[in-house]
């Protein structure tokens, strides 16, 4: 059985380097299609790296959402307001560098803060994939007002993209 | 050799896996493809593919040759590592579906209690693929296709993934072959007409085919996403779709039909196989045969039919399942 163990370990390096890989594409890239794909890219690696946690629940979830959903609306809303090259390139020059630099810097030290001060206790032992049952449980008890509220904000997002919408279109009929 | 006793059954397994699904995938195509082409000529009085083999059989064999040996034109301004990238993209994700797709109660890749999940997300990546076609091709016609695609699949993704939600409910899992279990006496078609109707729709505009085919709408569109696309570029397209179209069907026959439920055949084990098979190729018959039957619905009536009634419909169908369920 230690070979599973070292298959495991390989595809957990597997799925950290595509993470980077995708992360990197998506920051480096100057075509903004580009930068979509390697978002896409990066979460497929995050999905790998919850399989290899031992929950494909929330590894397919991560497919399904991320790379089947937001990252369509993203690309969909990137081809509808195409960029121009020459815009997309200044974008990297001059002033913006700093400022893109600095804030940068800022979520790296405010993530890494974070992080230290968490604690990640192991899990005591692990009895199959419980974690349906766990999320279902404690997004409908524990967490149900911030669950209900989350709800919320998305049904004012969806509102509030209609009325747009449909400005815009009346305004053009006029 | 102690390793080797350890992993040889699973390397076994995961070698007849990974070869069953890509004769699933060939096969599927070449018998679909030639059945399409027959069933479209039946359909519209004319005899279909004639000449290569008995009644054209050999049709399909010749004409993936033909298009393995054709040329892969990349237009001039296409974006190349995308405009490559996408066919694969498309074509890929079909194999893992079919693992957990229980043939019959033995014939199965691997058992997950998140089977259906597994199969709407690796679905989900399908959609990416299009759009990343039809936006690499740097063409009009690509580009309008790849927007219709995603806006009818992101839409009747809703319908689909909430009528089978109703069956779920009932059964209270989401393992393929438990679903396919719980339906020995009556199948789910008969407690749950609405929802089968529901995901039938949902399932021909989910494969992007007439009367829902505006993605690829020759009349306006030239050929949609895959204008651009030659050669074995094409095919792979080609390909994933009779693949996904097998792989919908399949999930239709598990949640509605009673999987591979049927009368076992006299001397032979594997009868459940035959009846799953049967089954999804009679699905997949009705496909073809609305496809060659009516014509294109027009974008905003696709659209609203969707948000309007479909999806509508499924919510009531659902809350009224939960609540039978809490009663009974």
């Amino acid at each position: 059985m230690i070979v599973f163990k070292y298959i495991a370990e390989v595809l957990f390096y597997a799925f950290m380097i595509l993470t980077f890989m995708g992360g990197f594409m998506a920051v480096r890239s100057r075509l903004l299609m580009h930068a979509v794909l390697g978002l896409a890219v990066s979460l497929l690696g995050v999905a790998g790296l919850y399989f290899y946690l031992g929950s494909p629940f929330l590894a397919m979830m991560q497919v399904l959402i991320y790379v089947g959903a937001v990252c369509i609306m993203i690309v969909m809303g990137v081809m509808l307001g195409n960029t121009p090259d020459q815009l997309a390139y200044k974008n990297f020059e001059g002033r913006n560098t700093i400022l893109a630099a600095f804030a940068c810097a800022l979520g790296f030290v405010a993530l890494y803060v974070a992080i230290g001060q968490a604690k990640f206790a192991p899990a005591a032992e692990k009895v199959g994939d419980m974690s349906i049952r766990f999320i279902g449980e404690s997004l409908l008890f524990q967490y149900c007002l911030a669950f209900e509220l989350i709800s919320v904000i998305l049904l004012t997002a969806i509102v509030g993209a209609i009325i747009l919408a449909r400005g815009g279109r009346e305004e053009e009929a006029k | 050799m102690e390793i080797l006793h350890s992993i040889l059954p699973e390397l076994i397994r995961i070698i007849v896996c990974a070869v069953c699904g890509a004769v699933i995938v060939f096969g599927n195509a070449l018998v679909m493809g030639y059945a399409e082409r027959k069933l479209a000529g039946h359909i519209m009085l004319r005899p279909g593919p004639m000449e290569v083999g008995f009644h054209g059989v050999l049709q399909l064999i010749i004409d993936g040759l033909k298009l393995m040996g054709k040329q892969l034109v990349v237009p001039q301004q296409a974006n190349k590592p995308l405009y490559m990238l996408a066919p694969i993209l498309s074509f890929a994700p079909v194999f893992v579906p079919l693992l957990v797709i229980p043939f019959s109660d033995k014939l199965q890749g691997f058992d997950i209690n998140i089977g259906l999940l597994i199969i709407l997300a690796f679905a989900s990546i399908n959609v990416l693929a299009i759009l990343v076609g039809g936006w690499s091709s740097n063409n009009k016609y690509s580009l309008f296709g790849a927007f219709r695609s995603v806006a009818q699949n992101v839409a009747y993704e809703i319908p689909m993934l909430i009528s089978l939600l109703a069956v779920v409910f009932m059964t209270n899992t989401f393992s393929l072959k438990e679903i396919a279990a719980a339906q020995s006496p009556v199948w789910f078609v008969i407690v749950q007409p609405v929802a089968f109707l529901i995901y039938i729709v949902a399932m021909v505009a989910e494969t992007n085919r007439a009367p829902f085919d505006l993605p690829e709408a020759e009349s306006e569109l030239t050929a949609g996403f895959h204008t651009e696309y030659s050669g074995m570029a094409f095919s792979l397209f080609m390909l994933a779709e009779y693949a996904n179209m097998f792989i919908v069907c399949s999930v239709a026959t598990v949640f509605f039909l009673g999987g591979s439920s049927g009368i076992p055949l006299p001397y032979f084990e594997y009868s459940g196989a035959v009846w799953f098979l049967v089954k999804v190729y009679a699905l997949m018959f009705f496909l073809v045969w609305i496809r060659w039957t009516y014509p294109r619905t027009r974008f905003d009536q696709l659209m609203n039919f969707c948000w309007k009634y479909m999806i509508p419909f499924s919510l009531v169908n659902l809350l009224i399942t939960v609540v039978m369920v809490k009663l009974i």
